[in-house]
């Protein structure tokens, strides 16, 4: 008997299901892993390494999803994750990989806060400030991402790069801000605007745990899932995205197409920025993101750039957050565990799509041989 | 070589192919695109595994696994594409992956050896010069020092004067000269007539993966050479539906279209199709079809020139407005233009809809079932034979897909139809259903530029043929074997009328 690894002619439909699923626990397990390397170093005893960690894997995965006050936590992180996933979907379906959901995200912010503060001041209205704070920051995440669309549209540069490197104009640019002419004056030092005032603040239910954006996030989803099954825009896209050629053949313009998509694609984010800072921040901080735009790639890798599963999805990563942060606070964790776990999801699901395309075949000695 | 067979998925590439080369000598390989040239030699170099047949040399037999072996047996080979790093220089390409490199390179002596062994074999280089900074030609010189560093005795060239101007292209055969009258051997891949006489001592003529014939050059001639190569075996025996032609369809007026390696392959081309005609342009494959139909269907920018369909003149590059004008392309690279591999059988009947409106429809509102209804209805008209409408079409046999193409290029009934080698690679049965497919829109009206590589296909369908030769017509004929021998001559460059 000998083993044979083939590569699989088709890939079997329960793998884009099982796979993401598989990934995640495998992750689980190898940062279980750490967590007792860790726990041992701290204790010295295996056993109790042992207890602490099961401990801090409880405390992890209850508070955010089973504890009342836990759960609106993690909606609360869900809701950025969500918006910059759903828009990197829009990109991606067309293999353009926007990376710059980040720097989207901040510039949505950055212009939420200007509209907020100075431009629309004087709006009176709630209703009125909140669309048009809305519509600022979509329109600043579309501007910033139309940089690298033009560019890979007319000059052929990778986006990846470029989009990459624009997240981080974005955070100086914000730093700058908040340490520089938009400092609160009676922030005692802190590197941030003032208040927001509060007609520009969104509408919050359950005593202020929880904002209206969160619905924003799931209309999005509804509407970006109809597009891509049922439009015309939603079939091209596809086309584009599984062959550049064929598009061009069918008379699509792929020029048009590269730009709409990662300037929608940005302006999605970007309107997650402005959702952000009406809903939780109130006013524009130095580091305020702890890396949605970057966590968001992975949640759109993991639900296959489906809309609804990005929100599922989204609502996961929401509660490694907030149990990252319960595990930093009760037992004193590094905050870059959740970067580290974030990775071991992003390995292994990488790792599990390449093995997903083999299977391994038992064959008979005296079939090996004649190959 | 003896009875090598190679066989890829669908296609037998290699049938029972026996070579010999003698020491000292060109051989040239001829043949049309597609015809095992390169299959033969990548097995002869160790980069397919024959499914049958020996190789031997010198009396004995070897086996060939990887190029890296291939190089032990002294046998070298120059790729279409060159393998070199372009951030290296000369020396460091040359000594790349072979044991003098070490871990450190002696780059000293192993210029001075390069430049001894260029200045010996008519190849001047620099050795010290950075390779990014040089010409394709030098490129090419590099490839075979590289080859004649390591000691190769058979050195292969995969058309190597495809990429050279006529100046580089003197430069190469000067240095093959001397390679045979030092002892190696060439073998010459080319589809080009002139240069296959010009510097072979024997030719081997392949056409469809088998062995037409070997010759010696003094035993051959342009004439003999284009018989072998496009074959006589021309049934005579099919009706063509006659048909009145109509008004002019299609009227391209002095085109000039560039190829993707910025050289002109059509050069100021004009030629107009009636509705109702089949005009065949029969050629040699590379000179300038291809750049032709795709300057036609708007994928490639005319350096100049004009198209005009029913008397309107179309934009350059503007895919849409062709396929709203009702202009079918069914291209030769199906798989990888004419269809999306990892959609399904519906979507890809439903790629160009937004424009050919086979199925009007909202944009916003797309009706799935109504695609799917469609879409069954053409899989049972066009005896297409797939599992359902939603499999992926990369499962579709060649044929198959070539009727999924099909379908959805003549099922909006187009006036223009450009057809580009339809026939490629497909079986008898899906070959007979193409031919009826056309010539039932040629007498439904509709204007056919067919552009084939296989005189019988021209013949069978067309009402005129023009002969293609670098870009340029050379002629005119009737669609009659009768004319072949003159339509060879055409296509190794004679316009007609002149005589040789």
């Amino acid at each position: 008997m000998k083993m044979k690894i083939e590569k699989r002619l088709v890939i079997p439909r329960y793998s884009s299901i099982l796979v993401p699923i598989l990934s995640v626990v495998v992750a689980l397990v190898l940062m279980g892993i750490i967590l007792m390397v860790f726990f041992y170093g701290r204790l010295g005893s295996l056993s109790l390494a042992f207890r602490e960690t099961f401990d801090a894997y409880k405390e992890m995965l209850t508070w955010p999803f089973a504890n009342k006050y836990g759960i609106f936590s993690t909606l609360m992180r869900m809701v950025p994750l969500a918006f910059v996933g759903l828009g990197l979907s829009f990109a991606y379906r067309m293999k353009i990989w926007n990376i710059g959901g980040e720097g989207q995200l901040y510039m949505g912010a950055l212009a939420a806060t200007w509209g907020a503060l100075f431009l629309f001041k004087d709006v009176s209205s709630p209703l009125a400030m909140i669309l048009l704070i809305s519509i600022t920051g979509a329109v600043a995440g579309g501007l910033w991402a139309l940089i690298p669309a033009l560019m890979k549209a007319f000059a052929k540069t990778d986006e990846i790069v470029v989009t990459l490197m624009l997240n981080y104009v974005a955070i100086f640019w914000v730093d700058y801000l908040v340490y520089g002419p938009w400092k609160d004056p009676k922030g005692y030092g802190f590197p941030g605007t003032a208040p927001f005032p509060d007609e520009a603040k969104l509408p919050t239910l359950f005593k202020g745990e929880f904002h209206v954006g969160f619905f924003v996030a799931i209309a999005f989803a509804v509407v970006l899932y109809y597009i891509y099954k049922k439009t015309r825009w939603g079939m091209n896209s596809k086309i584009v995205g599984d062959n550049a050629q064929a598009a061009r053949y069918s008379g699509i313009s792929i020029v048009r197409y590269t730009i709409i998509a990662l300037v929608v694609s940005g302006a999605i984010a970007g309107l997650g920025g402005a959702i952000q800072m009406m809903g939780v921040q109130h006013r524009l901080q130095h580091g305020f993101s702890p890396g949605y735009g970057y966590t968001a790639i992975i949640v759109a890798w993991l639900a296959k750039l489906n809309p609804i599963a990005i929100l599922l999805v989204s609502f996961l990563f929401g509660g490694l957050l907030v149990g990252n942060d319960q595990l930093q606070m009760f037992y004193k964790l590094p905050m870059a565990l959740i970067s580290v776990f974030q990775g071991l999801v992003l390995f292994s699901l990488l790792g599990g799509e390449a093995i997903s395309r083999y299977r391994v075949r038992i064959v008979k000695e005296e079939a090996a041989h004649i190959e | 070589m003896r009875n090598i067979t190679k066989a890829f998925p669908g296609v037998i590439a290699n049938e029972n192919i026996s070579l010999d080369l003698k020491k000292g000598e060109v051989h040239a390989l001829l043949g049309e695109n597609g015809a095992g040239k390169t299959t033969l030699m990548n097995i002869l170099f160790g980069i397919y595994k024959a499914d049958q047949g020996e190789i031997f040399m010198e009396g004995k037999q070897i086996a060939v696994s990887s190029p890296h072996n291939a190089l032990k047996y002294r046998i070298g080979m120059v790729q279409q594409h060159f393998t070199v790093v372009p951030s290296f220089t000369v020396a460091e390409n040359v000594v790349l992956g072979l044991k003098e490199m070490g871990f450190f390179v002696k780059t000293k002596a192993v210029e001075s050896s390069i430049e001894k062994l260029g200045k010996s074999f008519d190849l001047p280089v620099n050795p010290r010069a950075r390779v990014w900074t040089l010409s394709v030609g030098e490129k090419q010189r590099i490839e075979i020092l590289k080859l004649l560093y390591t000691g190769a005795k058979v050195i292969i060239l995969d058309e190597p004067t495809a990429v050279l101007t006529p100046q580089e292209t003197e430069i190469l055969f000067k240095a093959m000269r001397k390679l045979v009258s030092e002892g190696s051997s060439v073998i010459f891949i080319s589809h080009k007539l002139d240069e296959v006489l010009e510097i072979s001592d024997r030719v081997t003529v392949l056409r469809g993966g088998k062995v037409v014939g070997t010759e010696v050059r003094d035993s051959v001639d342009r004439r003999s050479l284009v018989r072998m190569m496009v074959g006589r075996d021309v049934l005579l025996d099919f009706d063509k539906p006659k048909t009145e032609p109509g008004k002019t369809v299609l009227q391209v007026e002095n085109l000039t279209v560039k190829n993707d390696k910025n050289l002109e392959a059509v050069r100021n081309l004009s030629l107009s199709i009636k509705s109702g005609e089949i005009l065949g342009i029969a050629g040699v494959a590379g000179n300038g079809q291809r750049e032709l139909a795709e300057a036609i269907y708007g994928l490639r920018k005319p350096v100049q020139g004009k198209v005009v369909l029913n008397d309107s003149i179309l934009r350059h590059t503007d895919v849409a407005q062709r396929i709203k004008g009702g202009v079918a392309f069914i291209p030769q690279d199906r798989r990888a233009v004419a269809t999306c591999p990892s959609l399904s059988i519906t979507e890809n009947v439903f790629m160009k809809n937004a424009y050919s409106m086979y199925l009007p429809q909202s944009p916003l509102n797309l009706n799935t079932r109504a695609m799917q209804r469609a879409t069954k209805e053409l899989i049972s008209d066009y005896s297409i034979s797939t599992p359902s409408t939603k499999t992926q079409a990369r499962f579709l046999s060649g044929g198959n897909l070539q009727k999924l193409v099909l379908a959805r290029e003549l099922s909006t009934k187009p006036c223009l139809i450009i057809a580009e080698h339809p026939t490629r690679g497909l079986d008898i049965g899906a070959m007979e259903f193409v031919y009826k497919t056309l010539l039932a829109h040629k007498e439904r009206g509709a204007a056919v530029l067919l552009l084939a590589g296989e005189l019988y296909e021209i013949f069978r369908l067309s009402d005129r043929v023009a002969v293609i030769y670098e870009g340029e017509i050379m002629g005119y004929t009737p669609p009659d074997p009768s004319f072949t021998e003159e339509i060879g001559f055409m296509m190794a460059g004679s316009k007609r009328g002149e005589v040789s």
